[in-house]
Order: C-alpha cells, then sequence, then structure tokens
C-alpha cells in the first residue's frame, strides 16, 4: 500500500491505494468520478483520457501511485456549477455525441488541444482527436463542435 | 495485475543501486505504455518497479542537448523530441518519425528511452534511429558503456541490455553533409495503429552518385532491421529510377515479417519493397535538394 496525496478537479485528496491500483480505478471506484469510462483498457481507445497535470494521458494505463503530488482533471471537473465548460456545451449544441460513452475521453483530449494551441485548424484538431475513437461515426460532428469552441462560436 | 512493490528514487545513483539489488525481479517504469499494458496481461510479473518519474528534472535524462550531433535523455517524451525546435531543425526525419506514434496522448507519456528497452519491433522509432547511426548510452552501478543501435535489438522484445543496466541517452553522431532522409509508415488501418510495414532511409549524394545510403525498417521482422543489400546496391551507384526499384526489389530476401491482422507476412514482404522503393526516392529527392541539384 502507499499514501498518495494529490488535486482531483481543485480538491486534495489523501488515498491508501494498494502499489497495483491504476488512476481510473482510483477515480471511479476510489472517489465516485464515474465520469471518465473504460473502453479498450489497453490505450488504444481514449475513452479514460484524463488531465495529469494538464497533459492529456490514458487513465487505463497510468498507476494511481504515479499522480501523486499531481493535479487531475477529469470531466466532472469543467463546469462551475450547472454553467456548462463552452466544450460540453458545444457538443450538446453542434451534436458532437450519440451514445455517450467516449463522449468525457473527447472532451477532455480537445480541452487539453486548446489549452496548448487555443486556435487550431481543421487538421490540427483531427491530428490531435485521432486516439480518441468513436463508434457511432461521430467524428463530423465531433470535429465541428471543437472547431466551434476554437471559432469562438460557443458562449457558455 | 499482479501484486508488486512500487519505489520510486530521487537520483539516477539510487535508480541504479536498486536495479543491481533486484536484477531481474525488477522491471523499470518511464511512461508506462509499453510496460503496464505488458502487465495488465500478465507477461510481466516484476516483484519491484522502479518507477522513475522524479528523475524528469536529470537533465543528463530529460534533456535534448547539441553535441556535434545530438543527445536525446533517455526520459523524453515522445512529444518532447517531436515538438523540440532543435531536433525539427537539424534531424527532420526524428520529428516527422515521431509525430507518427500512437496518439498524442500515448506520446504525451511514452519516453524514447522506455520505447527503445520495450523493443515491440513493430514501432517507428527504431528504423528512423537505425539511419541516424543512433547509439545507445547504458549506465549500471559497474559504469557506463555504449551500445550501437544495430546491436541492440536481439529478438522479439528482447534487447542487449542487462537487468542492471538503464539507458540514460540516445546519441546521435554528426550526419553526413547533405544527406537527404525519409520515413514511411503504411498503415491501411486507423491513424494511430502499428506500421504494417515502416521504412526509413538517409542517402548522401556525390554529385551524381550516392555516397551512403542507409535503410532500415519496422514491423518487417522480429526485431527492427537494417536493408544490408539495399544499401549496398545502391552505394556507389547513380539513382536512376530502374536502380532504385532493383534495389528496393532485395528487401523480400532481407525481411521476415509475422503475420497479424495488419497483414500476412506474404502481404507485407510485398508492402516492404513498394515503401522500400518510394522511401529511397523521397530521400534521394531531398539529397538532391540539399545539393542544390533539385
Amino acid at each position: 500500500m502507499k499514501s498518495i496525496r494529490l488535486r482531483v478537479n481543485g480538491q486534495a485528496v489523501e488515498r491508501d491505494i494498494p502499489d497495483n491500483a491504476l488512476l481510473i480505478d482510483l477515480l471511479r471506484n476510489g472517489l465516485d468520478l464515474t465520469g471518465t469510462k473504460e473502453g479498450c483498457s489497453v490505450g488504444v481507445c481514449g475513452a479514460c483520457t484524463v488531465l495529469l497535470d494538464g497533459q492529456p494521458v490514458s487513465s487505463c494505463l497510468t498507476l494511481a501511485v504515479t499522480a501523486d503530488g499531481c493535479a487531475v482533471t477529469t470531466i466532472e471537473g469543467l463546469s462551475e456549477g450547472d454553467r456548462l465548460h463552452p466544450l460540453q456545451k458545444a457538443f450538446i449544441d453542434y451534436g458532437g455525441f450519440q451514445c455517450g460513452i467516449c463522449t468525457p475521453g473527447q472532451i477532455m483530449s480537445a480541452k487539453a488541444l486548446l489549452d496548448e494551441n487555443p486556435h487550431p485548424s481543421k487538421d490540427e484538431i483531427q491530428n490531435w482527436m485521432m486516439g480518441n475513437l468513436c463508434r457511432c461515426t461521430g467524428y463530423y460532428k465531433i470535429i465541428e463542435s471543437i472547431q466551434a469552441v476554437a471559432d469562438g462560436r460557443v458562449t457558455p | 495485475m499482479i501484486a508488486f512493490e512500487y519505489i520510486e528514487p530521487e537520483s539516477l545513483e539510487e535508480a541504479l543501486a536498486l536495479l543491481e539489488q533486484h536484477g531481474e525481479d525488477a522491471k523499470v517504469l518511464a511512461g508506462g505504455t509499453g510496460l503496464v499494458n505488458l502487465m495488465k496481461q500478465r507477461l510481466v510479473q516484476p516483484t519491484y518497479l522502479i518507477g522513475l518519474r522524479r528523475l524528469a528534472h536529470s537533465p543528463e535524462l530529460a534533456e535534448i542537448r547539441p553535441n556535434g550531433g545530438l543527445t536525446i535523455g533517455a526520459l523524453c517524451s515522445h512529444r518532447t523530441v517531436e515538438t523540440s525546435a532543435l531536433i525539427q531543425h537539424r534531424l527532420p526525419l526524428l520529428a516527422t518519425t515521431f509525430q507518427h506514434v500512437a496518439s498524442v496522448r500515448i506520446r504525451t507519456a511514452a519516453t524514447i528511452g522506455g520505447s527503445l528497452a520495450h523493443a515491440d519491433p513493430n514501432q517507428d522509432p527504431p528504423p528512423a534511429l537505425l539511419v541516424l547511426d543512433a547509439r545507445l548510452r547504458v549506465q549500471s552501478t559497474h559504469g557506463e558503456r555504449e551500445i550501437d543501435l544495430n546491436d541492440f535489438f536481439v529478438d522479439y522484445y528482447e534487447t542487449a541490455l542487462e537487468p542492471e543496466e538503464l539507458i540514460t541517452t540516445v546519441v546521435i553522431p554528426p550526419q553526413p553533409t547533405g544527406a537527404g532522409t525519409a520515413f514511411s509508415k503504411f498503415l491501411p488501418q486507423t491513424h494511430d495503429d502499428y506500421a504494417t510495414v515502416a521504412v526509413a532511409a538517409r542517402i548522401s549524394l556525390d554529385g551524381d552518385t550516392i555516397a551512403h545510403a542507409r535503410i532500415a525498417l519496422g514491423a518487417a521482422a522480429a526485431t527492427p532491421l537494417r536493408a544490408k543489400a539495399v544499401e549496398t546496391a545502391l552505394q556507389g551507384q547513380t539513382p536512376t529510377p530502374k536502380l532504385m526499384r532493383d534495389a528496393a526489389a532485395l528487401v523480400a530476401e532481407e525481411v521476415d515479417p509475422l503475420a497479424d491482422f495488419r497483414g500476412s507476412a506474404e502481404y507485407k514482404r510485398d508492402m516492404a519493397v513498394v515503401f522500400t522503393q518510394r522511401t529511397i526516392g523521397q530521400a534521394v529527392t531531398r539529397a538532391r535538394e540539399a545539393s542544390g541539384n533539385g
């Protein structure tokens, strides 16, 4: 067991965890933050994407112990009360999801992109987002949603 | 994943002492994108996991430095290599190749040293590093040695690294003046997949003839490989379309692809020829541009 201290969505968290615990299991089972989804479990599908010190990572491949001392942001950390993050609003307004299981990962990846590059081209969006799979074939709408935020066409 | 004890050394010396102490019972965790997958599948079951996270600010392990050629700290992420202005300027082949690896999310975590130690033969960086004549600097408590990358990959997921050794630096020597380089990744499926076949080439010209040729392939055998028969066929010759086609055809005898869902062995062998020819052509074009004969 290891004692870890981290900040999750701005809140200080202290937990004793097994050395082999994965970050996704800490988030979903330890902290009840079930917005982050587990899809492929091998780092390919992107459903479990969260931000670790601002960088996008697969929480299914990240040992929780390596988040000790870090700041983790999940989909639950984006809205302020009822006020949605522009990306959340855009995915609704532009039809960026159907079944929704990939959406938390899509939005966290998109947030990492816009944090680094606030006005990406369509090519840059496509290139960045290719690690997030959608099986409802919603890619066009996902790209449009992100483009709308980048272009300032979404007000939260 | 089986239970293990996670240890986080504060210094390189401490990491090397732990490796010396635990030997084959220990595994080293850098980005974790390869190793954690193997551990989840119970293909690797270390008793001790040595996490290098706290070494990420050590200059030796984390910096890219001009040094005649370049040295790249083993803990540099793929994303760091891809976005480094120094690498984009001095070794555009590496920046391009690293851009082709998996997705941004994986490139953010995966390190250059970790991926080489992982030694999955389907990876993109090894062929590019092979044509650049890369060497690996490795350390243990017994000292330091350099391993030519040509001697590093031993078999499927096996390397020349001893259990107590750690890769600290990737060393790229100065490159021939006016060399043209190219990297091709054949991806019939999704863009973030491993290659069906990947080819890297470095060609330098002396007037009209090829002074040096380096050709290497990934996803074409149990290890990344140099296509030496192709190189020999190109060396000292004028790169006409026929020469490049005939030389590329020789790669069919050098590869030994493993059949998987990315293609049968026969298909990968055929594609190795096609992409070797194209990659040589691109490298020759760039070498001509570099020498002002474009």
